[in-house]
């Protein structure tokens, strides 16, 4: 996993609350069997429409999507990271984040930052106004920052959360560090609880 | 102190706790299918890792799989080319599964319940949001992302942060004809589809106790559409009759003292939920919606509302954006909308149950003119019994549509979907933009309203169809 500590880059607002993760991502685009390429797939109706945000030439190459409350609500697709990750997109401003898609993005590298809805307004009115707006996330001083739009805003994340994506460790590598734990657990597991062979 | 049975469960499963770390837990059952599968195992070959528990591990062909002609190879390439990989995934690690024409073959939270591996008290996990399903057990169980299935492929655990418990009470009874799909989509009409976010969700009260394990898995299953990380009902004697004499159920003296053991989880009297919500049974009607949100619904008597009735300013444009979608005035009664196809299935509302009692509404009656209705089962074993029934027989003469197993229409990643700007009735469980296929319009209802429907042609209850 690729490591995440201070990211400046300009933001694409996406005015739109409940955004769900069949709009990030439809159905048809989840039979591959890969992990890279989903980009096309990323917002793909939408993006039928040129108005549509992400179509403006003024946003292209953007790196952090500021967004309504509820994103990432349905599915529990990680293909949604990954679709956000091959577009470009280093981190996703929000006011609240379905569980799944939060835990998704947190595991996989993809900044998910909780802000104020307020926060997110004037996020938006600022990159809005002038597409060229910078936004920081820094991810050490857990702030995110967009002195142009006059924005200087603490977030919270857990220390182990933090810790893991500033090192880009992966959890299988650190769980498996605790194999004999989770053997000693086995050798207590109820005799009756059922197997599938 | 006093526990909530979530709680129970819980602490029943850490395997390591330390200080800022999160807790990692046991996973006693996962569930595995073709779409979120492929990266999991394909990240344990680069990693060179094996399956830790393939004993523990069950896969099934679901999302993608064709309802028809399953004997000829899945048209669509890439389709194929995804259950394909799950085969020689599964071959390559140990994994059991239950492919296309297997009698066990079906929707993966269909399957786990009728095999009997889905019991109280465990942790489950599936790449699939609707895993909360298997809460109707008593049991814990999330949806996950395939970067937690290759973890627990991999450690058959999982590091998980806390939650926080939610109790929904539904006092009192039931009227006839209001059904489990009316009390969750009340209940997220209710809280919203943010309204759970961060909790574990127990169902409670009178008229919970009183349904069927089919019907509390309707409930549990939607969990995830009010946003909550799980849904949870205690086990009682109806859960015990229905896991009892399954192929994995515990036998004899073991199921004896699996029943002491699952009796223990349910909440201590005493103990506090961090959020309460309480509905009346009593008041619930059939429930359908009308926008893009499963969040977005009112009772079948109601009208489509009006944006302006919203105080909150992002529900107000979410709805004017769910109208304008939806093709749909305000005002209009709810009954006047008239469909193209009725879906009858997915892991919602694919049980035998469900079957029935659509069956019962639609037997003698027909589907009417120009709309289509697919009855889709949620497993093979459920079709087989269905047959046994003579339920297949009424929706064929009804002029309905008796397929194969699979989520078929739910999502339409199979070829059952619905085209550019039709509208359909259907007893999934997301409402989304395009969900059911590209520009299509979803209506969620119960089996009942679903049949009803379909012979009406508008959303109906059964008390609309005139006496035959
Ligand atoms: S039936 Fe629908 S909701 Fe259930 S697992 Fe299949 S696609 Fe998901």
């Amino acid at each position: 996993m690729e490591k995440f500590d201070v990211h400046t880059g300009r933001a694409v607002p996406l005015r739109a609350s409940n955004v769900d993760t069949d709009q990030i991502i439809p159905a048809v685009y989840l039979k591959r069997v890969s992990r890279t390429g989903f980009e096309d797939g990323l917002f793909a109706a939408w993006r039928e429409d040129p108005d549509f945000v992400l179509n403006r030439p003024e946003y292209q190459g953007a790196t952090v999507l500021v967004t309504g409350p509820d994103f990432g609500t349905g599915s529990s697709r990680e293909h949604a990271v990954w679709a956000l990750q091959n577009y470009g997109f280093k981190t996703v401003l929000s006011s609240r984040f379905a569980d799944i898609f939060r835990g998704n993005s947190l595991k996989g590298g993809l900044l998910t930052v909780l802000l104020p809805q307020e926060v997110i307004e004037r996020l938006w009115e600022a990159v809005e106004a002038d597409p060229a707006t910078e936004v920081t996330v820094d991810l050490v001083e857990r702030e995110v920052r967009a002195p142009s739009a006059g924005v200087r805003e603490p977030f919270e994340l857990d220390d182990y959360t933090r810790w893991r994506l500033l090192e880009g460790l992966d959890d299988i590598a650190l769980t498996l560090r605790h194999t004999d734990e989770i053997s000693a657990y086995e050798a207590t597991r109820r005799p009756w609880m059922p197997t599938t062979l | 102190m006093a526990r909530t049975m979530a709680e129970k469960v819980w602490e029943e499963h850490v395997v390591r706790r330390a200080e800022g770390e999160p807790d990692l837990l046991y996973i006693d059952l996962h569930l595995v299918h073709e779409v979120t599968s492929p990266q999991a195992f394909e990240g344990l070959r680069l990693a060179g890792r094996s399956v830790r528990r393939p004993d523990l591990t069950i896969a099934t062909e679901d999302h993608n799989v064709p309802t028809q002609n399953l004997l000829a190879p899945i048209a669509d390439p890439v389709s194929r080319k995804q259950v394909e990989t799950l085969r020689k995934n599964c071959s390559d690690f140990g994994v059991r599964l239950h492919p296309m024409g297997d009698i066990e073959q079906g929707v993966v939270h269909v399957v786990g319940p009728q095999l009997g591996l889905t019991q109280p008290g465990m942790t489950i996990v599936c790449g699939d949001s609707h895993t909360s399903t298997h809460g109707a057990f008593g049991a814990l169980a999330f949806g996950i992302g395939t970067s937690q299935v290759e973890h627990v492929l991999a450690t058959q655990t999982l590091p998980m942060s806390p939650f926080k418990t939610m109790a929904v009470t539904i006092d009192g009874k039931l009227r006839p004809g209001v059904s489990a799909k009316d009390i969750i989509l009340a209940v997220i009409a209710r809280i919203g589809t943010g309204g759970g976010q961060g909790y574990v969700i127990e169902y409670r009260g009178e008229a919970i106790e009183s349904l069927s394990m089919e019907a509390r898995m309707t409930i549990c299953n939607m969990s995830i559409e009010a946003g909550a990380r799980a849904g949870m009902i205690a086990p009682d004697q109806t859960t015990f009759d229905y896991i009892k004499g399954r192929p994995h159920a515990p036998e004899g003296e073991a199921f004896d003292a699996a029943v002491e053991h699952w009796k223990s989880l349910r909440t201590d009297e005493d103990a506090v939920f961090d959020a309460e919500v309480v509905l009346d049974a009593a008041e619930l009607s059939p429930f359908v919606t009308w926008g893009t949100n499963p969040g977005q619904g009112v009772p079948l008597d109601a009208s489509v509302p009006a944006p302006e009735s919203f105080e909150d300013p992002s529900a107000r444009a979410a709805a004017e954006k769910a109208l304008a979608y939806m093709d749909l005035e305000p005002g209009t009664p709810m009954r006047e909308v008239r469909v193209d196809t009725v879906f009858l299935g997915s892991c919602t509302n694919g049980r035998i149950e469900d079957l029935r009692a659509a069956a019962e509404v639609i037997k003698g009656r027909k589907v009417a003119e120009g709309v289509r209705m697919l009855v889709v089962p949620g497993s093979m074993r459920v079709k087989e019994q269905a047959n046994a029934e003579g339920l297949g027989a009424i929706f064929e003469e009804a002029g309905a549509e008796w397929r194969e197993a699979g989520c078929s229409m739910c999502l339409g990643m199979n070829p059952d979907q619905l085209g550019p700007g039709e509208r359909s009735a259907s007893t999934s469980n997301r409402n989304f933009e395009g969900r059911q296929g590209k520009g299509g319009r979803t209506h969620l209802v119960s089996p009942q309203v679903a049949a009803a429907t379909a012979v009406r042609g508008t959303l109906s209850s059964p008390a609309d169809l005139a006496a035959l």
